[in-house]
């Protein structure tokens, strides 16, 4: 057996692998962001049946691995007749397993603003649409903003499952170099160092952020 | 037809009642002061009468509006009547200018020109033109406090409800929110007030209302009711504010 060494064009071939990487958590981020802003809203709706909804949506997706949600919606759904490809399995997948945190993430936010905003704008005979609209999501927004870019971080090395279902993102495209070369610790060295460059950022923004948050409640 | 009129009212807080039957009218252009200790049930007339509380029987009307549970009904009622709370209630993101700006174009769909000619109207009024492009936590509470008090003047209503508006101020700033005050009542407005400043009532109030336990205690002219309080408990509870 013939092995190929660990050269540029596999590590050429790995960085490339990361815009799909970047493509599912940006599907996850979009989708799952849409999805838990109405999340968001049925949680804190005065009928009792949504927020009991989706309650129970946020439950059972937070219950789960999104392990799981990815074998349903790709192995689950074919047998039923519906072969999805990876790509979109693995967008639904994501977009199911963000909105039952960001759908969670933001109505903390929501509840935090203090009640008196309630008050004051209903005072000014806005409709709720209005409050929510113009009072409450502004300032909720603000105060969310830190666990949303924490928690944009987890989403960055979840999408490393959709290579269970043989979709080329990082993580996979590691394992395909490393079965090639069979020299794990360059490659994987590799990929770790890929996935920090793209979540570094992140997590510093996130705790600058939460600094700024603080410094601004303080007073 | 008094311009507010509350009528035999009773609320209560699941098993503890806490306005036991409260009637009492305010004519237009008057101010009428609500006194009392804590619990006695004055803030929650208050509330109850722009509809932030429900009432369990009894009526309220109010600016040629019915409070009732009706949403449309009451933000009706609330175009008409202003309330400032003693947390003032700024919107934090919104400059000044945007705050006070905000209900008059979204709700009264006034053009931006004309919202922003009120706002500068109504900030000139409580003497803060120059606080236009601030921001809430740039300025003191007594600040804040009439920047609130000029964001419901801009809705132009024809009732205006304060809520212990000074509670929450030092001394030397309580004397500007309540200066706004005296001049809201010379130019005629309509006023119900809930106050701890008994010197205020007594100046500027035509009417006091002293609460007792949920029940309207002793009402009447506000110099001769703090003269001549006519029950034990007025007199004591006048004694108490002097120390």
């Amino acid at each position: 057996m013939i092995f190929r060494t660990f050269g540029w064009s596999e590590v050429w071939f790995i960085v490339q692998s990361a815009q799909w990487t970047l493509l599912l958590t940006a599907m996850g981020l979009v989708g799952g962001g849409i999805a838990g802003f109405f999340l968001a809203l049925a949680r804190v709706s005065p009928a009792a049946w949504l927020r009991v909804a989706a309650g129970t949506y946020i439950q059972i997706v937070q219950g789960i691995p999104v392990l799981m949600i990815l074998f349903l919606s790709f192995y689950g759904l074919g047998l039923a007749g519906f072969q999805l490809p990876p790509i979109v399995a693995a967008g639904i997948s994501m977009t199911i397993y963000v909105s039952g945190y960001f759908g969670e993430i933001w109505r903390g936010s929501i509840q935090a603003v203090p009640k008196p905003q309630w008050e004051g704008s209903a005072s000014l005979a806005m409709t709720r649409a209005q409050q929510f609209r113009y009072v409450i999501l502004p300032q909720a927004l603000r105060l969310s903003l830190p666990s949303t870019v924490g928690f944009a971080v987890q989403v960055v090395k979840n999408t490393s499952i959709a290579s269970l279902i043989g979709f080329v993102e990082l993580a996979r495209a590691g394992q395909l170099i490393n079965n090639a070369t069979f020299q794990p610790f360059r490659v994987f060295m590799v990929v770790a160092a890929l996935y920090f460059a793209i979540c570094y950022p992140l997590s510093r923004w996130s705790h600058r952020l939460e600094r700024r948050l603080h410094a601004r409640s303080a007073h | 037809m008094p311009e507010v009129l509350i009528e035999a009212v009773h609320k209560s807080f699941g098993p503890i009642e806490v306005l036991k039957g409260v009637s009492l009218t305010v004519e237009k252009g008057e101010v009428t002061a609500l006194i009392g200790r804590s619990g006695s049930g004055k803030s929650t007339l208050l509330r109850c009468v722009n509809g932030l509380e429900t009432i369990q029987a009894g009526r309220i009307e109010i600016a040629g509006h019915t409070v009732s549970a009706d949403k449309a009904a009451l933000r009706a009622l609330r175009r008409d009547v202003g309330i400032v709370f003693q947390s003032y209630n700024l919107f934090p993101h919104l400059s000044v200018g945007a705050n006070i700006m905000l209900a008059p174009r979204i709700v009264k769909d006034a053009t931006r020109a004309e919202t922003r000619r009120i706002a500068e109207e109504v900030l000139a009024l409580v003497g803060l033109s120059e606080k236009f492009d601030a921001y809430p936590d740039e300025l003191s509470g007594g600040q804040q406090q009439r920047v609130a008090i000029a964001r419901s003047l801009a809705m132009r209503p024809r009732v205006m409800l304060f809520d212990e508006v000074t509670s929450a101020l030092d001394p030397e700033l309580t004397g500007e929110v309540l200066a706004v005050m005296e001049q809201l009542a010379r130019d005629g407005m309509t006023m119900l007030l809930v106050t701890h400043e008994m010197g205020f009532a007594r100046r500027v109030a035509s009417t006091t209302v002293f609460m007792h336990q949920g029940r309207i205690h002793e009402h009447g002219p506000s110099r001769a009711l703090f003269e001549r309080p006519s029950t034990p408990e007025l007199a004591q509870f006048i004694k108490s504010d002097i120390k």
